[in-house]
């Protein structure tokens, strides 16, 4: 296949500070063809496209289009050479329809007339087989519907060559497909097409040819047809390393968690969670899968005490039944209450009496571990606070989605985020910082954490030793509960597979883990079970290890289907 | 590997025609952000932006000079006016106290990103109370006990004017920048209404007071005042780095997600810091009263409330910096003084536009402390810079 150069890069080199994001990176784009660069988070990919887009400006080298040299300096001179981007997140206007949106800004000299933009829309969908209604205001829109509207508006300035910035990262895989086949069209129709991504599969579907990049160089560009998915890590990595996860056996499960019925409708009237009902087991890594934004991050927030409920309960189950009080869950108060109540025994069968003992005694005999429960504990958590949870001795471990903004305080060293769940400790009025430092210390030499020093601002960490230092801190409390909201987004593949491997750790240990993830093959490779989320409600709990990728998919989309075609009749 | 050598071997032939490739929109220099600044260049920085500052100020002086003073008398006077004889020495340490003792006041709110406006409110309310205690209650009560009573109704009162605002902020979320602001005026006009009720000789002025006056240790009664706060700054400085307390406000205030994430009762923590904040703030009230027994009128706060926030920025929110922020601006102000009757301004305007403008160079100058300045190098040569980054990249490697 002779086809024609259309782009070239020559020697681009992009720094920001002491950051290079691109060095001297020269590569070539063909005529009708798709390529994937391909790289890990941070590697320079976006970089080098925005600067074909007229986002940035290289500091050094040259672009040539159709072999001369061209000076890309705004978005609207690269409509000028016919090249459009769809970029990562969308810049639509929400309160505008998609022909609105798709007309914005562009000066060509005809009269604003909506019908001849909404005949050109209709050709354009016939052309690459996409569907899309016109008149549809852009809020109204899911996430795929607002992509599509994307690429016309990029087709409709007449671009020849497009960039799609993690296309898929948001999209269920029935849309993928659907996505892939429109791009394929285009090809064929002689356009060429660059998809940012880093998600080996999806370049092993679609594209002709990967460019890879690490560490803001241009490792090299291969044709799809001759290279394999262990290959492209290894240039992306720049080591071999191994793609599975060990997925152990479930052993001895019992039921730790019990979420029922849950509701909550958010101020704008959006019921965000819709009578959710699962139980989290011991030894058990449950996924919950999803479409970005379908209420993941509230149950989570829910569970841990950050979110207020319009009804249900979360019951924490306590296996304390024959084991021995300890002053690790209750204070002395609390036991002396509890004897009352009758709930102690001891191991001869006695019930325990302890009017008429002093504080010493009592202590000395939950101390001896002589005090032991009737029953397993059970308790509700709903509407309890974090510190509520953390007083009833749950050990309820959460990893939000959020890293910096959430689960860490950015402008804080290491060891004072250490001490975010630890500093009330004891009587003190002052700070004690000597343990925190130890944890720290532990924390960063046990899982690698690249840092100068302990003093260093997390934020100034990446993204991955960031994620090191927060899962390490709530594993470090010896959950019960481990919940982690996308652990693993943004982060590259080694740090990934650490994280998978610490959770596949805790779970081994007898944590109900929770994972709230995005890849559908991690999540069927982690998870145990899956429970799919749409809209706020459950549509089915799987099993991991049987269940296949269409299935979790169609599950994610149940509801959506059906209005989808709903849409599409109105239309018709 | 292939590609490398082939690299190597067009890199000789591609470096003229890069060089030839120069949009119109190179800038010959960039803004890089410093990811690091080693103490001694931001020590240097300020330095020369001070200097230069105060050149500049130096020069300005002398060209409006009425007498035809020059620019170095500018200088001798500058520091006359702050350290000429031991009362000016007395009264710049006693300033840099009072200032200090402002800024301490608004550093808990600010480094909970609480935009405490409200200091000149606060201090005022202190002053009033004060004040008010020494003028019905002088004379009817022992001195020592009188004092007592002027100090908590001073506290009290800057509390009072610090929890109103905090309340509406942790209960309604209302915006505390203004609010704060607002009540200000609304302790200005407090004031006002009790001179015009209290005060019928005419004068239209609270007279100084006879009881309910601090003992004096030094002949400029300053001592005691300077003692306090600066042992005050201190001891903030160990409440916000080492206690439980302190480490609750700088996790509220870089984030309110986490705070409620690990538990923090973030309501709790505004109307706590917020006490402590408006309590500082009274007794600063009461020092400005107590110390001599002076006239209350609205504006006894001298904007303190105001100073204390550039003090505060200056420093970084760090107590111990304050020590030199305060003391700073102190000694421009008193200074100024001198240099203003010394070089024959009749009036404060040209005092307060030096000012102005020192200020201005040491507050621009943070710029060249977060960022720096790199020049493109030549046509035609590969710059530091582009081999620098090269060798960085080899190193990453």
């Amino acid at each position: 296949m002779a086809k024609e150069v259309l782009i070239e890069f020559q020697n681009i080199t992009k720094t920001f500070g002491a950051v290079v994001a691109n060095n001297n990176v020269s590569m070539q784009i063909f005529q009708g063809e798709i390529l994937s660069v391909l790289g890990e988070n941070g590697c320079g990919k976006t970089t080098l496209m925005n600067m074909l887009a007229g986002i940035y400006y290289p500091d050094g080298g040259k672009i040539l289009i159709r072999g001369k040299e061209a000076h890309i300096h705004s978005p609207k001179t690269a409509f000028s050479y016919r090249i459009g981007m769809i970029h990562q997140h969308f810049k639509l206007i929400d309160v505008f329809t998609a022909a609105e949106n798709v007309v914005l800004g562009v000066k060509n000299g005809s009269k604003y007339n909506l019908k001849d933009v909404k005949k050109r829309i209709g050709e354009m969908c016939d052309r690459y087989g996409f569907h899309i209604n016109p008149d549809k205001k852009i809020y109204e829109m899911s996430v795929s519907e607002k992509q599509t509207v994307e690429i016309i508006k990029v087709l409709y300035r007449g671009a020849d060559i497009l960039i799609l910035d993690e296309p898929t990262a948001v999209l269920t895989p029935q849309e993928i497909s659907k996505l892939f086949d429109v791009l394929r069209a285009m090809r064929n129709d002689g356009k060429s097409i660059i998809i940012i991504t880093h998600k080996l599969n999806e370049v092993m579907e679609i594209s002709d040819r990967v460019a890879v990049l690490r560490k803001g160089e241009h490792i090299g560009t291969v044709k799809t047809s001759e290279t394999s998915e262990q290959a492209l890590t290894e240039m992306m990595v720049g080591k071999k390393i191994t793609l599975n996860i060990d997925r152990t056996k479930v052993e001895n499960p019992a039921d730790r968690l019990f979420v029922n019925g849950l509701n909550y409708t958010n101020s704008e009237h959006v019921k965000v969670l819709d009578n959710i009902s699962f139980v989290a087991r011991s030894g058990e890594i449950l996924g919950i899968a999803g479409i970005a934004g379908s209420g993941q991050r509230e149950l989570l927030e829910a569970i841990a005490g950050l979110q207020p409920l319009d009804s249900g309960e979360i019951i924490f189950h306590r296996p304390k039944k024959d084991l021995p009080v300890s002053f690790y869950h209750k204070t002395l108060k609390q036991v002396i209450e509890l004897a009352a109540e009758g709930k102690f025994h001891y191991a001869d069968g006695t019930p325990v009496d302890l009017s008429g003992k002093s504080k010493k005694e009592i202590r000395r005999l939950v101390n001896e571990e002589k005090i032991l429960f009737n029953e397993d504990e059970i308790m509700n958590l709903r509407d309890k606070t974090p510190l509520q949870i953390r007083e009833l001795g749950v050990r309820l471990s959460f990893v939000p989605e959020d890293r910096l903004g959430m689960g860490l305080v950015g402008n804080m060293d290491i060891i004072d985020n250490m001490m975010l769940r630890s500093y009330r400790k004891g009587n003190s009025i002052l700070l004690n910082r000597k343990k925190p430092e130890n944890l720290a210390d532990q924390i960063v030499k046990g899982l690698e954490v690249v840092t100068p020093d302990l003093h260093t601002p997390v934020r100034r960490l990446s993204g991955g030793n960031v994620q090191k230092v927060l899962v390490g801190r709530e594993i470090s409390m010896a959950p019960k509960v481990l919940m982690a909201a996308y652990p693993v987004r943004g982060l590259d593949i080694n740090s990934s597979y650490l994280i998978y491997n610490l959770l596949n750790k805790q779970k081994e240990e007898g944590v109900a883990v929770i994972f709230v993830g995005e890849d559908l093959d991690v999540l069927m490779g982690l998870c145990d079970r899956i429970l799919v989320i749409n809209s706020g409600r459950v549509t089915g709990i799987v099993d991991a290890r049987t269940v296949t990728k269409e299935e979790v998919g169609l599950l994610m989309t149940k509801t959506d289907a059906g209005k989808e075609k709903r849409d599409e009749k109105e239309n018709g | 590997m292939k590609k490398k050598t082939a690299d190597r071997s067009t890199a000789p032939e591609q470096e003229p025609t890069q060089s030839g490739v120069k949009s119109r929109f190179e800038l010959p220099f960039h803004i890089v952000k410093r990811p690091h600044i080693a103490p001694w260049k931001k020590i240097l920085i300020y330095a020369i932006a001070l200097v230069g500052g105060m050149l500049l100020s130096s020069l300005i002086c002398a060209v409006f000079s009425k007498n035809g003073k020059n620019p170095l008398d500018f200088f001798g006077q500058l520091f006359n006016g702050s350290f000429g004889t031991p009362r000016k020495s007395w009264l710049l340490f006693l300033e840099t106290a009072l200032l200090l003792g402002a800024s301490i006041a608004l550093i808990p709110a600010f480094k909970m990103k609480f935009w405490n406006l409200g200091g000149n409110g606060q201090i005022l309310m202190g002053c009033l109370c004060a004040y008010s205690c020494s003028y019905w209650l002088g004379g009817k009560m022992p001195d020592g006990l009188l004092l007592l009573v002027m100090f908590a109704t001073s506290v009290a009162a800057g509390i009072l004017w610090a929890l109103i605002p905090a309340l509406f902020k942790a209960v309604f979320g209302t915006n505390e920048t203004l609010f704060t602001l607002m009540m200000n005026y609304v302790a200005a006009g407090v004031v006002l209404y009790f001179r015009s009720a209290w005060i019928k000789n005419g004068s239209g002025q609270f007279p100084t007071l006879d009881h309910g006056i601090l003992p004096s240790l030094d002949k400029y009664s300053a001592a005691l005042t300077v003692f306090v706060f600066f042992v005050l700054t201190v001891l903030m400085f160990v409440y916000l780095r080492y206690s439980k307390h302190g480490y609750e406000i700088s996790v509220v205030g870089e984030s309110m997600n986490t705070a409620k994430y690990v538990g923090i009762d973030v309501k709790k923590v505004v109307i706590r810091t917020m006490i402590l904040s408006g309590a500082i703030a009274g007794m600063v009230g009461f020092f400005l009263i107590a110390r001599t027994g002076a006239g209350l009128s609205d504006t006894s706060p001298n904007n303190m409330g105001f100073t204390g926030i550039m003090t505060s920025w200056l420093a970084g929110f760090n107590p111990l910096l304050m020590f030199l922020s305060c003391f700073f601006i102190a000694f421009l102000t008193r200074g100024m003084t001198q240099v203003r009757t010394d070089f024959g301004f009749t009036n404060s305007s040209v005092a307060n536009i030096v000012i102005g403008l020192i200020y201005f160079c040491v507050i621009s100058c943070t710029f060249f402390v977060n960022y720096k300045i790199v020049f493109r190098g030549k046509s035609g040569e590969k710059t530091d810079l582009d081999r620098k980054l090269a060798n960085q990249v080899r190193g990453v490697k």
